[in-house]
């Protein structure tokens, strides 16, 4: 098998798991939606959609959500050991990394997208010609946040640490990552294109490729056991 | 062996000896012979702890931490994680301080404790990154695997900072800001007081950490010593 089939094997066992019990995407999807709606609570009645945006409610929504997939992603594995399982395959390990990368990906992605859609829909925000570039850029959010999530789920799970401290570990790595995606989406809620948005989009895919690069090199001292 | 213990024992010692008189010409060169500045008054004498604070919280403390997280990974030398940590709690201590001096500081002088300012907002995000960091260590045990996690958290939390003061400082330049600058004109014996302050600080840093890796140590030596002790005497109950 080659590199990437190997990972698209545990990408697909991690989904297929999901879709048959389906219990982590719903939590996810409903904290999100809960998070929008108990932002809107704090904010004025009618207030205008952008500053609603620039407040951060639709990043602290899909950080929220994104850190449960993350920490159920090695939680699950480590229940009757099915993490040991999976290192004793013959694959190299940086295989193992990418494979729940991916698979975690998409379920941020998929959970950001109807936070995105809910978060119009309440606040009266019309996405019009902007949609291509937040989807591109809950795209590169994404791969931020299951990048940092997936290495540090593992690192959490390894000292078998709840859920909050998962948060505690990645929630300030990810303060770029949360300044960046808002000032963008703030800027394509208003109407603007992504290229208004200048270096912002850009400091997103440096901050990507870093740490994807970071993490797919130290991920073998996180689970050598 | 014994020679050398008593070598660095002595070395130590010295160590501590030159940063006391350091912190205490420091402390004299801060209060008394710099002079009043005009328009602060005595509140901008906090400057000259705050900025060597500043000094080792954003400057070695962590690098140390950084470099020597490789360098476990690469060893497996257990002796580079308990410096590791040492170099992270008080990285952290020095953090927090300036943290504290700023606001205080700030409050008279801009009328305001906290501005979103660049700095001071890196230097926030730095606290919760290794505040973080020591949280992992704490919960993690002893031993290989606390060293190879708290590394890799060491190695990804460094390259993070440069990341975090770039956003910032786009993010505060696009919006207007409440303050700029806080620079004002520095006498030379001001000047004077700030080098001390800089080189006392660095030293205590140095101190701490010596003192602080050698407790770390000596507590590993003990767990070791106890479990040896006690497979000892597990295997003298069974005779």
């Amino acid at each position: 098998m080659t590199f990437f089939s190997q990972a698209w094997a545990i990408v697909r066992k991690d989904l297929v798991t999901e879709l048959r019990g389906a219990s982590t995407i719903a939590s996810m999807v409903l904290l999100g939606l809960l998070v929008v709606l108990v932002f809107s609570f704090g904010a004025e009645p009618g207030a205008d959609s952008a500053s609603l945006a620039r407040s951060g409610v639709l990043w602290a929504a899909f950080l929220f959500s994104g850190v449960i997939a993350v920490g159920r992603s090695f939680a699950a594995e480590k229940e009757a050991g099915c993490l040991d399982g999976l290192l004793l395959c013959p694959v190299d390990r940086a295989v193992i990394f990418l494979g729940k990368f991916i698979g975690n990906l998409i379920l941020v992605f998929a959970t950001g997208v109807v936070i995105l859609l809910f978060f119009t829909v309440v606040y009266n925000v019309s996405i019009g010609v902007g949609w291509l570039g937040l989807l591109l850029l809950l795209v590169l959010a994404s791969v931020g946040l299951s990048t940092l999530g997936t290495l540090f789920a593992a690192v959490a799970a390894g000292v078998r640490a709840r859920d909050a401290l998962l948060t505690v570990f990645i929630f300030p790595l990810l303060v770029p990552l949360v300044i960046a995606a808002a000032h963008t989406s703030t800027l394509l809620l208003d109407g603007q294109g992504l290229g208004e948005a200048g270096l912002w989009p850009w400091l997103l895919v440096v901050y990507d490729v870093v740490f994807l690069a970071v993490s797919i090199m130290v991920f073998d001292f996180v689970v050598e056991d | 062996m014994q020679s050398d213990q008593r070598g660095r024992g002595l070395a130590t010692s010295a160590l501590v000896i030159l940063t006391f008189a350091a912190v205490l010409f420091a402390l004299i060169a801060a209060f008394i012979l710099a002079p009043r500045e005009a328009t602060m008054g005595d509140i901008q004498r906090l400057f000259y702890f705050h900025m060597p604070s500043a000094w080792i919280a954003l400057g070695p403390a962590f690098t140390v931490v950084f470099g020597l997280s490789i360098a476990y990974l690469v060893t497996g030398k257990m002796v580079y994680d308990r410096w590791a940590g040492a170099s992270a709690e008080i990285g952290v201590i020095f953090t927090t301080i300036t943290l504290m001096t700023g606001p205080l500081w700030a409050k008279p002088v801009w009328g305001v404790y906290w501005d979103w300012e660049p700095r001071l907002t890196t230097t926030l995000v730095l606290w919760f990154i290794y505040v973080g960091y020591l949280l992992l260590r704490s919960i993690a045990g002893e031993g290989a695997r606390r060293a190879r996690l708290s590394a890799v958290y060491g190695i990804v939390g460094w390259i993070d900072v440069p990341i975090v003061f770039l956003s910032i400082w786009w993010w505060r330049t696009i919006h207007p800001r409440l303050l700029t600058g806080s620079g004002f004109q520095m006498d030379s014996r001001m000047f004077a007081a700030l080098m001390v302050g800089l080189v006392a600080f660095t030293l205590l840093y140095l101190c701490l950490l010596v003192l602080r890796a050698r407790t770390l140590t000596m507590e590993a030596d003990l767990v070791g010593l106890r479990t040896r002790l006690r497979r000892l005497d597990r295997r003298g109950g069974g005779q």
